[in-house]
């Protein structure tokens, strides 16, 4: 189903409409199939205007088997269009969802609109020439579902049989197979005189700016950051992983990029992931590690040593629900305290959000950036959302990125080896080993000013904590400052979001501000630090309110940082935020 | 090549105050590993000491080559990340029994069956020292410790033996204060891949003489046994051997008369040997044996980092880096005209 969504989202981005998608499927690998819990949706929005979420409520729901009707269709819209698959609401179906009387038959879907057709059946008949088994045949109904859909929406199906064709360059019979059930569906939706709501309906592409386009997700755009950071900086990049989900993806990106420098490692677990990163990082290169809430917490140790050796390291947590193992495949944004307080001693860290698939690119390479010019490891907090889902991207002109070259230090200034003295900026120089003349040692024990050597000296302590504390507070004057993303800079309420909540937010804004209504949106990339300017630019408005997938982490941050009365709109159910439930909140709020 | 043999022990003791409790076994090691740097042709700018937590942790400290005094159990993690970011540099990880075999039992696994080549030297006390004396994954049953006030109930783990089974290609042995160390260390150096060398080392305050049962004076000849590969085993001054008792597959010690080994069946190191050496690092004096010393098993094959870099290389064959190219991939459509205004 995963891979169909895929498909109708490539089509949908090269007929033009601008797009956004939520991949939404169980945890467990193969699930049984028809069971409730089993159900793995797709869930795509398009249109001719800008699309920033997956949409609140959808129009047309394809339910393959009972199952995913039962779970899918309390979102779909009043009068929107189900089209079913009643070859599959047999006896066994209808039972593993707990359905005693088949839905398709009594009137409890009499609020939408419903199209049985026997998509099973279909399909095999579709592909018999081919002499499948049943299993293998009945297979190819997600293809014949899909050239339905390609005909609903006036779509190219060429994209789509070329992608079978790579995909079965093996077994051609199967890419067969599949090309006609694709083009059985299409000419279904041609040819049979369907009455009512099953229509052709043409999308218009989306007004945007001109260029070249490609769909990207979040897993994708941050490991193509990633490599562009480490050539940006003139480095060879190391990435140390452990598979988690919903973080894998990185790994599997980067494995595959040897010709730009970049070395993977599959480690054997998460600790030793991230301690090999810093062990490259030590040797020169870019350590990148990347994980998911627990696995963040496995690391954490280790982040405490990159910040005390301070050594550059980009650690990529892709948030999901939590606590524990929590909901893995679900999406969440509950790790903003883990990101900023979540060590032991008084440990700061640079942390940064990315809020879309396409943003995340421009943060991998920010990250890379602090990391290298500040010497010390970065927080790149992305979801579970954001990396699977995909939206159309404007490809970047590279030659608009400014590089940031690393000078390792080769020769003692004034023939004085000192590791951790200081430059402006309260950076320590980056000595590589197997540089002569500069041996030293470095560790996780307390360090003397300058010298680097083990130092239990209160005063020191007290010095070198200030030094640690103060060279990350003072990368607020190296990033811009806060923007209003949408809206003006004071006013009656202003809505704050960081991460991956921007979608949803943005829509809500603009719709509440059409109303005429006085909101307005800021989006938070430097969750750590915070940009210089945000604590005024806050104190503008009369009403702030913070939308979060979590019980209300970034509020307490700003409330503490600026004494602001911030006040809370939190959602914890593994879904993205409504639209309409920000705007019900700024409604609220407005009174 | 000249300047490398100017160095002498100076160019590798730093200028830092060592710090061990006095007759610590570990001033001995340090003091062997400073010796044996000079004569092993390698550069102190190339070479790396890593190590995790403990009191032998503290070893790079006192080592004038480049030095990461890590976090507790993951030196080889991190070593890892070292060596497969700059596969030139000689890296050392200096560790403990608790630090290698407990907390990093699972990175020192790893490391071993991946075979990267760096030398490990475990330094066993039996004991945790620097918690102030706690018993260890290698602590005796019935050790008495502020932890086990009324002994230890849980069997050691054999640190060769875990090596061994973990795939390591280079096992050896060593005691602290003997004089045989620095050949150990110079066999581990000269090993391509990773060479685990495990050295008894005295704790005076917390576990003083455990391994005196061996290591005295008076019980070394008796109790231990050098090996050297292509040589009959041979110990007590030549006056016993190790046999090979084919039907229980077992080792035997043997009297051998007047120096006539072949009569008495002693058996010829066999360094290339797997089972032999799982049968020599298992042997115990409580079970009649000597204790096995030198280079158990010496048997090379390929280094990871070598794979990793060979496979690197081979992949981006042909391929040239270019950034945008890479960004522009995949299904890609062109927007030609201006944006209309909505």
């Amino acid at each position: 189903m995963q891979l169909t969504g895929g498909q109708f989202t490539l089509s949908t981005a090269l007929a033009g409409n601008d797009l956004a998608t939520f991949p939404d499927f169980p945890a467990e690998i193969r699930a049984p199939q028809g069971t409730l819990f089993g159900v793995s949706a797709f869930q795509i929005n398009f249109g001719s205007t800008e699309v920033e979420t997956a949409g609140d409520a959808p129009d047309v729901l394809i339910a393959m088997n009972p199952a995913a009707l039962k779970t899918n269709v309390g979102q779909l819209k009043e009068g929107g269009l189900i089209i079913a698959d009643e070859g599959e609401f047999g006896a066994r179906n209808l039972a593993k969802a707990n359905y005693e009387v088949n839905p398709l038959e009594d009137d409890s879907l009499a609020r939408w609109q419903v199209m049985k057709l026997n998509i099973s059946q279909l399909t095999l008949e579709a592909v018999k020439p081919f002499g499948l088994g049943n299993k293998e045949a009945l297979r190819c109904k997600n293809m014949w579902t899909l050239g339905l859909a390609l005909w609903m929406f006036g779509r190219d199906r060429k994209p789509i049989v070329d992608w079978l064709n790579s995909k079965f360059a093996k077994a051609p019979t199967l890419a067969e197979a599949n090309i006609a059930a694709l083009n059985a569906g299409h000419a279904y939706g041609e040819t049979a005189e369907l009455s009512g709501p099953m229509q052709q309906h043409f999308i218009a592409p989306a007004p945007v700016a001109p260029g070249l386009y490609r769909t990207v997700t979040g897993a994708e755009s941050i490991s193509l950051g990633l490599v562009a950071g480490a050539q940006l900086a003139g480095l060879p990049m190391f990435f140390g992983g452990y598979p988690i989900t919903p973080a894998s993806a990185i790994l599997h990106h980067l494995s595959r990029l040897k010709e730009y420098d970049v070395t993977t490692f599959q480690a054997e677990d998460e600790i030793a992931a991230i301690a090999s990163a810093i062990g490259a990082s030590y040797a020169g290169s870019l350590g990148v590690t990347s994980s998911s809430g627990p696995g963040i917490a496995l690391k954490t140790e280790a982040i405490g040593l990159a910040i005390m050796t301070e050594l550059p390291l980009v650690i990529v947590n892709s948030q999901r629900g939590g606590p524990s193992t929590g909901l893995p495949t679900k999406t969440e944004q509950s790790d903003l305290y883990q990101a900023v307080y979540g060590r032991n001693g008084d440990a700061p860290m640079p942390v940064i959000a990315a809020r879309s698939p396409a943003d995340a690119f421009d943060c991998a390479i920010e990250a890379v950036r602090l990391s290298t010019q500040f010497m010390t490891p970065v927080m790149l907090l992305t979801d579970g959302y954001i990396a699977n889902a995909a939206e159309p991207w404007k490809v970047p002109d590279m030659s608009g990125y400014a590089p940031f070259p690393v000078a390792f230090q080769e020769e003692a200034p004034d023939g004085k080896l000192l590791p951790y003295s200081r430059d402006e900026k309260l950076k320590r120089p980056w000595i590589k080993p197997g540089t002569p003349g500069m041996m030293h040692r470095i560790g996780g024990i307390e360090k003397q000013i300058d010298t680097g050597h083990i130092n239990y000296e209160a005063g020191n302590h007290q010095a070198m904590t200030d030094i640690r504390q103060n060279k990350v507070l003072g990368i607020a004057d190296h990033i811009p400052d806060q923007d209003v993303t949408l809206g003006e800079a004071g006013g009656r309420l202003a809505i704050v979001g960081w991460g991956s909540t921007f979608g949803p937010i943005h829509q809500a804004v603009r719709r509440m501000r059409a109303r005429g209504h006085d909101v307005h949106h800021i989006h938070i990339r430097h969750i750590w630090p915070l940009p210089k300017n945000l604590g005024d630019l806050l104190k503008g408005y009369e009403k702030i309110l913070v939308p979060e997938m979590n019980t209300g982490q970034l509020k307490t941050v700003l409330r503490d940082q600026y004494l602001v009365d911030a006040r809370p709109l939190n959602k914890v159910s593994g879904q993205p935020f409504r639209i309409a439930e920000i705007e019900a909140a700024i409604e609220s709020a407005l009174g | 090549m000249n300047e490398m043999t100017k160095l002498t022990i100076k160019d590798f003791e730093t200028d830092q105050e060592v710090r061990w409790c006095p007759g610590c076994g570990d001033y001995a090691i340090l003091k062997a590993v400073q010796r044996t740097m000079p004569e092993l042709g390698v550069r102190p700018e190339n070479t790396v000491f890593i190590s995790g937590i403990g009191c032998s942790s503290r070893f790079p400290y006192y080592m004038e080559t480049y030095g990461f005094h890590t976090i507790h159990g993951r030196a080889p993690a991190i070593a890892t990340g070292v060596k497969l970011a700059n596969p030139e540099l000689d890296v050392w990880i200096i560790t403990g029994d608790g630090d290698a075999l407990s907390i990093g039992g699972n990175h020192t696994m790893h490391l071993l069956r991946r075979n990267l080549d760096c030398q490990i030297l475990l330094f066993n006390n039996e004991i945790y020292g620097l918690t102030k004396g706690q018993y260890s994954p290698t602590s005796r049953v019935g050790t008495r410790s502020p932890s086990t006030p009324f002994g230890s109930v849980d069997r050691p783990a054999s640190p060769c033996s875990f090596a061994i089974g973990s795939g390591a290609r280079f096992v050896a042995r060593g005691i602290d204060t003997h004089k045989n160390l620095p050949q150990v260390l110079k066999a581990a150096h000269a090993h391509k891949g990773a060479s685990f060398v495990e050295i008894f080392q005295n704790c005076i305050v917390y576990n003083d003489d455990v391994f005196a049962g061996f290591t005295d004076k008076a019980n070394a000849p008796a109790n231990q046994i050098w090996l050297t590969q292509g040589e009959p085993m041979l110990f007590a001054g030549g006056g016993k051997g190790l046999t090979l008792d084919r039907e229980a597959l077992r080792l035997r010690v043997v009297d051998v008369v007047d120096g006539d080994w072949q009569a008495a069946g002693v058996i010829v190191h066999d360094q290339t040997n797997k089972g032999l050496a799982q049968m020599l690092v298992e042997m115990t004096i409580e079970h009649g044996f000597p204790v096995a010393l030198g280079v158990i098993y010496d048997h090379p094959r390929p280094t990871f980092e070598r794979a990793v870099v060979a496979q690197n290389a081979e992949a981006a064959k042909g391929k040239v880096a270019d950034l945008q190219k890479l960004v522009s991939k995949g299904q890609t459509w062109q927007v030609e005209k201006e944006p209309h205004v909505v």
